[in-house]
């Protein structure tokens, strides 16, 4: 009875695939960084450390990191503000509240590419809708201030509503009495939100970062189809930088090391928050 | 909040949210002529012509065929072998049980970019290049971890005392898996196909470096190679985009409340 019950026929398949496409390419490209290999060329050979030598001086992995750094840490915040926003007005009980939530699932559930490149004409200097609007006479995506910044924008238009879903949901399970006790107690509503639903509310708001913190700093596709990196390279993020080394240029040897950066860097923010959430938990 | 100030918000956050997929609609209906001419924001004229224009378009169609099949073979597979994985995680003796979630949900975390080179190396050199499989293969893979993750804390809310009795009564393990435990858990294997589903069907990075043709290129692909002769077709994008989008919009509209619940499984409970 006991050997029937063993799971791991089950989990076999699982495991195989996850090892053989996810895994072993990792290890594949971890390989890769530290040779030289130009594929046309049929050029591979060990090199050592130098492509990770040449990565600390080469300016435009710092460019790169920067602008990944800037576009995590902008966008992050703002759609965590944002989301807290918009999931304390959906956890109010109202009439075709299903309907609201649906349309607020609309952007997340957008193709990243459609997204871009609805935003991209809406930046349209010319033609574009923001422009004309505002009454303004923006060069959105041809300015390096504004290029990045519109990038931000577009993805917190996008991704919001994940983040403000997620914190609904941790809104639902904090009891109503607490509320009303602290109503009775003569607390205001800002004290409630400060003293009450923050602090409940952390653990889910850790989780909603990990997340976001995560997709943000392995961003490509967005920032991809809307601007391609440009203008002069200043929406360029470091997945977009590794991917042109990799498929435009064909180096998948400092290219490959690029990816591996990326890789040890989210790594890293996952540690950080791993931390976090324990030591929040033990509190 | 007073009510007024409350529906005033609403509002906004809808504006906020349906603004831009509106627009795109908008000039997807607009007559080439009147495309580029503000205000006034709504025509006064409307047509079809760059729908009709993108659906004549063999290659489009073809891509469009493409998603589908990759989405829908990717769901399939996904969920043949995530809930049998999940199954053994939540309901079976099985080694290491903490060990490989972790893996599992470790995977999730790796970034794409650092996968992609190796995996094409890998796919060039077994021929599958171009192929509809190189993309089901690595979605399954990549949307494993959620599948897992969803269906364990699916399997787990299913009382043991089913399981058991069903084992007494002569079941096979795997009986037991696909007679009681999967039609208990329709809800949630449809939550989870639901997310695989437009995960597959939006993916970018991979589709765009393993297709080479119409072969087996997606459509998200498709749009951000759209071509353009002269200038940039922005009414034909937009209806390329409205036609894409369009199956989503329907699917988030008849399932929210599965799409909420899949997206905050485990999140909000630990």
């Amino acid at each position: 009875m006991k050997r029937h019950n063993d799971g791991t026929p089950f989990i076999v398949p699982s495991l195989i695939l996850i090892a053989l496409i996810t895994i072993y390419p990792a290890v594949y490209a971890l390989y890769l960084s530290v040779h030289r290999k130009l594929p046309i060329f049929g050029i591979s050979r060990f090199t050592g450390l130098d492509n990770y030598l040449f990565l600390v001086g080469d300016e435009r992995f710092w460019n790169a990191f920067r602008n990944t750094l800037y576009f995590t840490v902008v966008s992050v915040t703002l759609e965590l503000v944002l989301g807290l926003a918009i999931a304390v007005l959906l956890d109010k009980a109202f009439r075709m509240r299903g309907i609201v939530r649906a349309i607020v699932l609309v952007p997340w559930a957008i193709p990243t590419v459609v997204s871009a490149k609805m935003w991209e004409w809406m930046y349209n200097s010319d033609f574009g809708i923001l422009n004309y609007l505002m009454g303004t006479d923006i060069n959105w995506l041809g300015s390096p201030f504004w290029a990045l910044n519109g990038a931000v924008f577009m993805d917190v238009w996008k991704t919001t509503p994940f983040v403000a879903i997620l914190l609904m949901a941790g809104l639902q399970v904090i009891p109503r009495e607490l509320y009303k006790a602290a109503r009775v107690d003569g607390a205001g509503s800002l004290d409630i939100f400060r003293r009450i639903t923050l602090p409940l509310l952390k653990p889910v708001i850790l989780v909603v970062l990990t997340f976001r913190t995560l997709d943000a700093f392995r961003i490509f596709d967005a920032v991809y189809v809307l601007t391609g990196g440009g203008p002069a390279n200043t929406t360029e993020t470091l997945s977009i930088y590794a991917y042109k080394m990799l498929f435009q240029t064909l180096q998948f040897g400092y290219g490959s090391t690029l990816a591996i950066m990326v890789f040890l860097c989210v790594g890293m923010i996952s540690l950080f928050y791993a931390r976090l959430l324990r030591g929040g938990i033990a509190e | 909040m007073k009510r007024p100030a409350h529906f005033a918000m609403l509002l906004l956050l809808c504006a906020f949210c349906l603004g831009p997929l509106l627009w795109q609609l908008v000039t997807s209906l607009k007559p080439n002529e009147i495309l580029t001419t503000l205000p006034p924001i709504l025509p006064d004229r409307l047509t079809l012509d760059h729908y009709i224009s993108v659906l004549a378009e063999r290659s489009f169609v073809k891509c469009m065929a493409n998603s589908a099949g990759v989405a829908a073979m990717t769901t399939g597979l996904s969920l043949c072998i995530g809930s049998l994985c999940a199954f053994a995680l939540a309901k079976l003796r099985t080694p290491f049980k903490a060990a490989v979630l972790g893996f599992v949900l470790s995977a999730s975390m790796f970034p794409p970019i650092a996968t992609v080179s190796p995996l094409y190396l890998i796919i060039r050199g077994v021929g599958l290049r171009d192929t509809l499989w190189a993309l089901v293969l690595t979605y399954t893979s990549f949307s494993l971890p959620l599948s897992i993750w969803i269906l364990t804390n699916f399997f787990r809310q299913i009382p043991d005392e089913i399981h058991r009795a069903a084992r007494v009564d002569g079941c096979s393990p795997f009986q037991c898996f696909y007679r009681i435990m999967l039609p208990l858990s329709l809800p949630g294997l449809f939550t989870t196909a639901i997310l695989v589903f437009i995960f597959s069907w939006n993916e970018f990075l991979f589709a765009l470096t393993f297709t080479a043709t119409e072969a087996s290129r997606t459509v998200p692909v498709a749009i951000a190679l759209f071509p353009g002769v002269h200038e940039i077709p922005w009414g034909e994008i937009a209806a390329a985009s409205v036609t894409v989008t369009l199956p989503l919009i329907v699917v988030v509209f008849a399932f929210q409340k599965r799409i909420v619940a899949g997206l905050t499984a485990g999140a909000v409970k630990g």
